[in-house]
């Protein structure tokens, strides 16, 4: 019996009463202080004849001759039983509950890999790190293809980048952070989402439709953000290998260790290149790029639970190269030639940032948070004669305090930012230079009924120096009409700078003439992007042979009231020129999730998008935007084992209708690409806790599209063009890797 | 002496202050007799409909109820009173027998034998 009770019978408190009150102390050991406990229970054994104790640790309560056994709790700490047999003063100390002596039961129920979101107002879907290891490959961007809410797309044919696509509308008009904090913007808004790489993440947040004001005024389709390991809470030492048939090496190395119980620290370093040239199609250019990268974080977390608070510090640097282009392109030799088309993207990257965090201990609903990160983005490049330099350094401060107004039915949050971008950019022989500042505030207030309703509302005012002053509301409503079904609504507006050649990277790879058709403004003579989204979604769960599942509908509409229209219609040019007349994105999903054993999951879903902007040309589709898309996976894994040995296998199917083309020479007015499907699968061998090995195929029915390069023979003519791509370029791809722990 | 006098009489409606501001974000810990999922949201519902109750946790296996509460503005009492009053037992206001009757099924908490 390693409880042992310490209970100091005074001699001075034998005083009796006539109400025969049973009174006395109960103390707590902190630190070697003997402190009173308030707020113990106090209790007759088998009866709830009892108190509790006040401030000073003190209880009075009817004496009990009955029962004789004295119980005394308090939450965290251990439940003491004492006998008393005569009523005297009584004084008890208790302690706290450690692990070491605690019969500990643990509990453990396999969490789902995806989890929607059943208490938020928002329409959240939370991927966590189970979801990211079916994803064969390797970084952010990769890390979707089995979800259905987000759309995997290709953006040209030269550099292998994967665009995401959410509501039919491309990451551009998405907020992406991590941890919470503005990341794939601006100038990394090509490639940025390949910087992180895909074992630092711990988990995904998707929010669909506009999401919350805390953020910013940047979202119009929705909001990812991404949590990366904790130092604190991830594994001391991982290992990732990865190596594919197309030529791409990876290498991750984690290692965590704690400094004290209060500083921990991680370091995270990844590598990966791809040297082998791969033209599978022959038309004389590369694949998939040569490429390496070097991505190094080390972060600190600080954590004192006592004292509620929590702090990180990141500092991260990173180093891109890719070349594309032709096959016998040698960059030292052929930079600058006129016959063999060639490019080189290097992009250098810095980060820093400190976050901190306060929870009140006494009043844990009470809570300030401070952000602050700088970046310094700096990318060099040419695309055969074209040159494209952007170098963007960032300044961003947040700093949120939340509360409640009475009780935590109604809580807010309210806050301060501010953000300041200083973009140097060359575009061919052109310079654009620019700075944004804004400072803005926001509030957000949101009730629970505790039961069926829920509300988020939230405004934000923000004074910055090129979108102007304005106000952007949010408003997200839950309710729930029976225990399972959940019903959603959401409308707000938001806004934002179209960084034009930025976020339209591939036009480097064609040779097209660019056009601007200024209007005033104030970036690139454009005004900036002014959107409202309103959103509708249905939830049920239901049970069905023995199993689980749910099937939501959604439908999204995303209403331009300004917008910077990228227009490719034109033959031999893309123009960049503010909406005249309406642009829309309707987006519906239906979706089923099923898991009829614990072993098997089934995920389908339906997707339908009629995106649709007033372009100079006429009121039309979006271009390379499939209007129907089915998206279907299945999951099955095997029960792990005590030692933690496990099969997993995935296969995943997307098909995509077909997509309008733009008129070209390769493409006639009035095309479309066809149809077609896609098929990934992949098998993981968990050995133990510590050990997993998985191989996998992408694109198993190896389909390809036939000439993804327009005039690839002439590639510095006017014709040129690598960015019309609706299909892969690469066909089957093999790929194993290896992961281990400590 | 006499300035001692005057900060005394000047720090005491401070000291006051301190003492009443304490008292806002009280902290309680009690027993509720319950069973599931649906006892806490109706236990949880009750508390919070007393004015000055700023949160209110319920934990289901320990069957106690945390809570943080103004103590000038809500007695213990008043809150185990409305915890009573939805139908669950509290150590200072039972239950009326109708009102626990009338629970779901699943929340039929055992009931103590009374003194």
């Amino acid at each position: 019996m390693k409880n042992y009770f310490i209970i100091l019978l005074s001699i001075y408190g034998i005083s009796m009463n006539a109400q025969e009150a049973f009174s006395g102390i109960v103390f707590t050991k902190e630190a070697n202080e003997t402190l009173p406990l308030e707020g113990a229970n106090v209790f007759w054994l088998g009866t709830q004849i009892g108190g509790v104790t006040d401030q000073g640790g003190e209880f009075s309560i009817p004496f009990s001759k009955k029962t004789k056994q004295l119980v005394i709790s308090y939450v965290g700490f251990k439940t003491d039983t004492l006998s008393v047999n005569t009523n005297i003063q009584f004084r008890h100390v208790l302690y706290e509950n450690s692990s070491g002596n605690l019969d500990e039961v643990t509990v453990t129920q396999r969490r789902k890999a995806i989890q929607k979101s059943y208490l938020e107002a928002q329409n959240i879907i939370n991927v966590n790190s189970a979801e990211l290891l079916k994803a064969a490959c390797c970084n952010l961007s990769e890390s979707f293809e089995t979800n259905p809410s987000i759309d995997v797309n290709f953006s040209d044919a030269l550099t292998g980048t994967k665009q995401i696509k959410m509501l039919g509308l491309t990451s551009p008009y998405l907020l992406i952070t991590e941890e919470n904090i503005p990341m794939v913007r601006g100038a990394s808004q090509a490639y940025g989402l390949t910087f992180t790489p895909g074992t630092w993440i711990e988990s995904i947040q998707i929010t669909k439709g506009m999401g919350t004001v805390v953020n910013g005024y940047e979202s119009i389709a929705g909001q990812i953000n991404t949590e990366i390991k904790k130092p604190f809470s991830d594994v001391p030492l991982f290992f990732n290998f990865f190596t594919s048939a197309n030529g791409r090496q990876e290498v991750n190395a984690h290692g965590n260790f704690k400094v004290n119980d209060k500083w921990s620290s991680g370091i995270f370093i990844h590598g990966n290149q791809r040297t082998q040239k791969k033209d599978q199609n022959g038309d004389s250019f590369l694949d998939v790029p040569l490429a390496k990268q070097l991505n190094i974080l080390n972060r600190w977390q600080y954590t004192d639970a006592e004292k509620g608070w929590v702090s990180f510090a990141s500092i991260r640097w990173m180093q891109d190269d890719k070349q594309i282009g032709a096959v016998q392109f040698e960059p030292d030799r052929d930079k600058n030639s006129t016959s063999i088309w060639g490019s080189e993207i290097g992009t250098n990257r810095f980060d820093g940032s400190l976050k901190i965090g306060y929870v009140f201990p006494e009043i844990p609903y009470q809570s300030f948070g401070f952000q602050s990160a700088y970046s310094n983005h700096k990318q060099d490049s040419y695309y055969g004669f074209r040159r494209y330099e952007i170098d963007q350094e960032s300044f961003y401060a947040n700093l949120l305090f939340n509360s409640i107004i009475g009780n935590t039915k109604n809580k807010f949050k309210a806050g301060i930012n501010f953000s300041f971008d200083q973009y140097l950019e060359t575009v061919d022989t052109f310079f654009f230079d620019r700075s944004d500042r804004s400072v803005g505030s926001f509030f957000e207030y949101s009730y629970d009924n505790l039961e069926n309703f829920s509300f988020v509302g939230g405004v934000r005012i923000d004074f910055h120096n090129r979108l102007g002053n304005f106000v952007t509301p949010r408003v997200h409503v839950r309710y729930l009409p029976r225990e399972k079904t959940i019903l959603r609504a959401s409308v707000g507006s938001g806004r934002k700078a179209a960084n034009i050649f930025a976020e339209n990277q591939s036009l480097f790879g064609t040779n097209r003439l660019i056009s601007i058709e200024q209007s005033g403004g104030s970036i690139y003579g454009l005004n900036p992007e002014i959107a409202w989204n309103y959103g509708l979604s249905i939830r049920q769960i239901f049970s069905l042979w023995g199993g689980s599942g749910d099937i939501t509908a959604d439908y999204y509409i995303t209403n331009f009231t300004d917008q910077v229209v990228v227009d490719w219609e034109k033959q031999g040019q893309i123009s960049f020129y503010n909406l005249e007349g309406q642009s829309r994105a309707n987006s519906f999903q239906l979706a089923i999730d099923f898991s009829p054993v614990e072993a098997l999951s089934f995920r389908l879903a339906y997707k339908n998008y009629d995106v649709k902007t007033a372009y100079k040309s006429g009121f039309l589709q979006r271009p390379l935007q499939a209007q129907n898309r089915f998206f279907g996976n299945i999951g099955w894994e095997t029960e792990r084992s005590t030692k933690g040995a496990q099969w997993r296998l995935d296969l995943t199917y997307h098909a995509l209708g077909k997509q309008r083309l733009v008129s070209t020479v390769r493409d006639g007015d009035g095309s479309f690409a066809p149809a077609y499907g896609l098929w990934n699968s992949q098998l993981t061998r968990a050995f133990n806790n510590k050990l997993e090995l998985y191989a996998g195929i992408e694109n198993l029915g190896n389909y390809t599209q036939k000439n993804p390069i327009i005039a690839a023979e002439d590639p510095f003519g006017i014709n040129f063009d690598s960015a019309q791509v609706y299909a892969p370029v690469f066909g089957r791809m093999l790929y194993a890797g290896l992961r281990w722990n400590l | 002496m006499k300035k001692v006098m005057i900060l005394w009489v000047f720090l005491l409606p401070l000291a006051l202050q301190a003492q009443e501001k304490k008292n806002k974000n009280a902290k309680a810990t009690f027993e509720v007799s319950g069973n599931c999922e649906m006892c806490k949201k109706r236990i949880e519902k009750a508390v919070l409909t007393v004015k000055g109750v700023k949160m209110a946790t319920w934990d289901i296996p320990s069957n106690v109820m945390s809570v943080i509460y103004d103590s000038n503005k809500a007695p213990l009492k008043t809150l185990q009173g409305e915890i009573a009053k939805v139908g669950h037992d509290t150590p200072l206001v039972k239950a009326k027998d109708v009102v626990y009757d009338e629970l779901p099924q699943c929340c039929l908490y055992e009931r103590m034998p009374e003194e």
